[in-house]
């Protein structure tokens, strides 16, 4: 969207997206090509007047698909406009018209034919049998698409919305486009088969029906028996959210408030659990604490007692997302901990208070923000985590593995899946707007500006040293579990022969030299390759979108804004299993026909992750004064130019956070991923579970610690790029605010 | 939007690849046996045919999914493996398509008859029987004596040392239910499943995990398919095999074409290709003890004998039927699973 400056004429830009607008319609190919567009096949196989490889024009032209005629003359129309100024009143009306007419039509024949003629049953009795049908867009579909959005937002911007602005209306209707595409529209397609009976028909009944079921809602547990998996999943998530911001605030206070002499080694351990692929910290506590793990044996031996596999259900579940998302409420809770004003709590000490008066009635009551953010967030992570309740839950179900098995169970109960997705979703929502009835309207604001140069006083002893012995311990325990990760990587066969070998390695990762050259004769180099490939690709995505939308959301106003935030954070709350099933229900069938590609995956960890991203932006945003970008726009440059020139540089901290986060999860994810990998795009976390399930611990575990490794290395060279200079301080400052 | 190849890196190679890739032929393989297995299968048909092979390996369930829900668009061409259930499930709903195999003389009758009861959507490339194992050391730390029949796993000793899966979410699970009504008739089955409820620890999601955990000492019983426990007892855990002498149910591994693929051809080449001789011989390669169906194909020495075992005239055709099914999960739902412990 590279604009010229909004004060002479839109003419520049809204030209050259009617240029595109027509290669898309005569040069590049209509339909997706089932070999893959980069291939380039298609030009050596009759393009341009092969049916499959043809644009849109050569279509027409030759008498098919004729239902794309009329996008045609709202092509030619926005030509005869730029002969006329930008002031006339015509030129926004003629924009706006045909980029809505265009945009809409496009759409409207993409649901309307299908695979099999008309989709709908209405279309075939009023005109008859179409004896035609289409298969998903490609990339001509996609360049008019985009052309005829953003004719329609310069038209709106030509009649004055925001300031006339063209790059922020654009930006607006960009983020808008994309969001109900792969957000709004595969979670309503999903959720509306919750009211489909067996024979296809709507009915309230069925929802109730499985809504109201015993497996969701029992309380058996109460009286020896079960309890359905809705409380299952309420009780877990509150009870890890509470404890990892606990525990997340005292690694908080030993780092800023003791004289703790290694924190920097601290800080590293956090970040461990964050780059885990899952399952690892699972198997990790099962080869521990199982009923014939090392330290259940440990005790058993000395003490006699017969081991249990107390392990299995509520409390192995519960250690490991512990140690898997303690990191994460540590991170959000260090930025508020350091960022309450030292000056506070020196007042309340000049006015007597004592050290524990203080910190009970200043630095706790100042750190609240933090709490509610790092409780939010464990207990959204405990709800929608899947590969820890897979490997550890026993007889205790969870929503998120409930709807995994609602799907590909031998049941196969669709409507099911809906349903406890609903159920998961409300739970997650309702927490978001505890959180932000709990906060209220209250400031918390400390940092001032002014001068700020106090001490943060240390706890007060009889805190301090509980807070000691809980740190200390926890540390020891995570270097013991990853110690264990990486001794079980080398070990032949845990429990059984407990020799050490390179074999796990070997069968992963072994290359081959010979006629052909380089050969990754490794039975993972496949899936590592697609994984790291998909990851590099959606990394930068998934931080442009969400910094942009950062920045609209924290420089703009418009109508409509609350709901524009309300839908980009959505996706942050909705399970990755519950974005798996919905995507490849939407996508599998024309007009997005994306289901095993490389593309879905891609899309998916956008979506996913893109709340982060939009988070850490805004957080860096508000903390960049506005009056910069005033400055900037006075002395005659545009938004867009504001954009890159002066708010990209200052956010680089905030860059960096959306990058690494949005790598590390692409690497890691499974939920959404275990639906969507396909046979020529595998993922290394699902090759990881296919080794688990196949007893293949080793392997599964030398798989997961090389990428660890990786993972180590890339966030590293990150770093390196985007902020070589003076950042080391901030860096910290922006992951907190994550 | 479609396909989007991945870096430059990925266009120069596919520009410098683009004469031999042309008019190449490909085959999408669904494979739902262990990841080994299916690995042998993919380069094995690559290496025979030269026909490119991408292949997913996933549960039979979670197979059964993807065709259903990919039907109006199917992506994948052929299934193999896996569990004969879901495999019927499919052609009753018209996901598979009907073919009729050169290779058929040479097959065992069973996997025939899996054939004829779904209008020739489908064939048995092996069968296993059920039956159970256990860990032999934590059974002698128990001081439980071992056990040889259904019945044996109801007696009280055994509390908290059983593990099957859940049928709602594993072919196994269900052939096991099923295995136990016709074994016992439905009244006396289902009694004999609310016994079996009393002694069960945990109902694992996957078919094979029960006998998994045993291997590595996590459980003492596992309700699994012999030739599962079989490989665990090769690979060096401490697992012994019963067949429970009241006699026992058995799955068809099975095959389908997928409705609509996109390279029948292929497929079909695929189809004839592994019900030969040598390919089912190669199960033995990756400590797959199954039978195979062809009937000249090797056998391993440490595989379950099926002559040897008393197997049950199971029906398929009933018990694979979408209704029948949904009947007896729901009444294993509503009767057995939520009763305490």
């Amino acid at each position: 969207m590279r604009g010229t400056s909004t004060k002479k004429t839109t003419l520049p830009t809204s030209f050259l997206w009617l240029i595109v607008g027509w290669v898309g319609f005569c040069l590049t190919p209509w339909y997706g090509i089932e070999d893959g567009f980069f291939s380039l096949e298609w030009l050596l196989n009759g393009y341009p007047f092969e049916a499959e490889y043809a644009p849109a024009l050569f279509l027409i032209l030759s008498g098919k698909k004729l239902w794309l005629a009329p996008l045609l003359p709202l092509l030619i129309v926005p030509l005869l406009v730029f002969q006329r100024p930008k002031t006339d009143p015509l030129h926004a009306k003629i924009l706006i018209i045909c980029g809505a007419l265009g945009f809409g039509w496009l759409i409207a024949q993409g649901f309307a034919i299908g695979l099999r003629g008309y989709t709908f049953g209405w279309l075939e009795t009023m005109a008859g049998p179409l004896g035609d049908r289409q298969f998903g867009m490609g990339y001509g579909a996609m360049l008019v698409a985009s052309a005829f959005l953003f004719i329609f937002t310069q038209g709106i911007a030509a009649r004055g919305a925001v300031n006339g602005d063209v790059f922020v209306v654009g930006a607006i209707g960009f983020v808008i486009a994309i969001v109900t595409a792969f957000v709004f529209y595969p979670i309503v397609n999903m959720l509306t088969s919750a009211f489909i009976t067996e024979d296809n028909g709507y009915s309230i009944g069925v929802f109730f029906d499985k809504f109201t079921d015993k497996r969701l809602w029992g309380l058996g547990c109460f009286y020896g028996a079960r309890c359905g998996a809705a409380w299952n999943s309420l009780i877990l998530a509150i009870l890890v959210g509470a404890s990892t911001t606990i525990l997340g605030l005292v690694f908080a206070l030993v780092v800023t408030r003791t004289g703790f002499r290694f924190k920097q080694s601290l800080r590293a351990l956090t970040v461990l659990p964050i780059i885990t692929p899952p399952f690892v910290i699972g198997l990790a506590i099962i080869l521990l604490f199982g009923l014939s793990g090392s330290i259940t044996v440990f005790f058993s031996d000395i003490f006699g007692i017969t081991p249990t596999r107390w392990v299995y259900g509520l409390p192995g579940v519960f250690i490991a997302q512990l140690l898997a998302f303690t990191p994460i409420a540590f991170l959000v809770l260090i930025g508020v901990v350091e960022g309450v004003s030292p000056s506070m709590e020196e007042a309340a000490q000049t006015l007597r208070a004592n050290k524990w008066h203080t910190f009970v009635t200043i630095s706790l009551p100042l750190m609240r923000p933090g709490l509610a953010n790092a409780f939010l967030l464990g207990f959204i992570e405990s709800m929608a985590d899947f590969g820890n309740p897979l490997v550890l839950g026993g007889n205790f179900d969870v929503l998120s593995t409930e709807i995994f098995f609602a799907i590909v169970g031998a049941q196969y109960d669709q409507g099911r899946a809906a349903i406890l997705a609903m159920v998961l979703l409300v739970f997650t929502l309702s927490a978001f707007y505890a959180q932000r009835f709990w906060l209220g309207k209250k400031s918390y604001t400390t940092m001032t500006g002014k001068g700020d140069s106090g001490v943060h006083p240390h706890l007060p002893s009889g805190l301090a040293i509980p807070v000691f012995v809980i740190a200390t311990l926890w540390t020891l325990f995570i270097a013991v579990i990853y110690l264990m990760i990486v001794y079980g990587s080398f070990v032949d066969l845990w429990g059984v022969r407990n020799e050490l070998t390179f074999k796990h390695y070997i069968t992963a990762f072994s290359i081959a030299f010979d006629d052909n050259g380089l050969r990754w004769t490794g039975s993972a180099w496949d899936s590592f390759w697609t994984t790291l490939e998909i990851a590099i690709i959606s990394a930068p995505l998934t931080a442009g979108v969400g910094l942009v939308t950062a920045y609209l959301l924290t420089r703009q106003n418009f109508a409509g804004k609350n709901a524009f935030e309300f839908g980009t954070m959505l996706s942050f709350a909705i399970p990755g299993t519950v974005i798996g099933v919905s995507y490849i229900l939407a996508f599998n069938v024309p007009p997005i026909e994306l289901t095993g590609t490389g593309v879905i995956l891609v899309v998916s960890f956008i979506f996913r992750n893109m709340p982060v991203g939009v988070r850490a932006g805004m957080a860096s945003m508000s903390q960049i004064d506005k009056s910069l970008d005033e400055s900037s726009l006075t002395l005659g440059a545009n938004s867009w130019q504001t954009f890159i020139n002066v708010i990209l540089p200052l956010l680089r901290p905030a860059i960096l956070a959306a990058l690494v986060y949005s790598f590390v999860r692409a690497m890691t994810a499974i939920s959404a991923v275990i639906f969507l990998v396909s046979a020529r795009h595998n993922m290394a976390t699902s090759y990881i579970i296919g080794r688990v399930e196949n007893n293949d611990y080793g392997l599964a575990i030398a798989y997961s610690t090389t990428l660890i490794v990786v993972m180590l290395i890339v966030v590293g060279i990150l770093q390196y790029l985007v902020g070589r200079t003076n950042i080391g301080r901030r860096l910290n400052q922006s992951r907190t605010n994550v | 939007m479609k396909k989007i190849g991945f870096t430059v890196f990925g266009v120069v190679a596919a520009l410098t690849a683009m004469p031999s890739m042309a008019n190449a032929e490909k085959l999408t393989l669904y494979c739902s046996a262990n990841e080994d297995w299916c690995q042998v299968m993919a380069r094995g048909f690559e290496e025979a045919t030269g026909i490119d092979v991408a292949m997913t390996r996933k549960s039979s369930g979670e197979t059964f999914a993807q065709v259903k829900a990919e039907s109006s668009n199917p992506k994948g061409d052929i299934w193999w493996g896996g569990t004969g259930d879901p495999h019927l499930q499919a052609a009753e709903e018209d996901l598979t398509a009907p073919y009729i195999s050169p290779m058929r003389g040479k097959l065992h009758q069973w996997a025939l008859d899996q054939a004829a009861s779904a209008d020739d959507k489908t064939i048995g490339v092996y069968s296993g029987a059920l039956g159970y194992g256990y860990n032999t050391k934590l059974l002698a730390d128990n001081n439980l004596a071992a056990p040889a029949c259904w019945k044996d796993l109801l007696k009280p000793e055994y509390k908290g040392h059983v593990q099957m899966a859940n049928p709602n979410s594993s072919g196994t699970a269900y052939t096991t239910l099923a295995t136990i009504v016709q074994l016992f008739g439905e009244e006396e089955g289902f009694t004999f499943m609310k016994g079996l409820h009393k002694n069960i620890n945990q109902y694992t999601k996957s078919g094979s995990a029960p006998i998994k955990a045993a291997g590595r000492g996590e459980n003492t019983i596992g309700i699994v398919f012999m030739h599962d426990a079989v490989k665990q007892a090769i690979s060096g855990f401490p697992i012994k095999v019963v067949a429970p002498c009241e006699g026992t149910g058995f799955e068809i591994g099975s095959m389908s074409i997928i409705k609509d693929g996109r390279n029948p051809e292929s497929a079909k080449k695929f189809y004839d290709w592994a019900l030969t001789a040598d390919v089912q011989s190669r199960a033995l390669e990756v400590n797959a003890f199954q039978v195979p169906s062809n009937k000249s194909a090797k056998t391993s020495p440490s595989a379950p004998d099926m002559s040897s075992i008393k197997l049950i005239d199971y029906n398929f055709k009933l018990y694979g039927s979408s209704a029948e099914r949904k009947r007896l999960l729901k009444k294993w739902d509503d009767d057995v699973s939520t009763l305490p412990q």
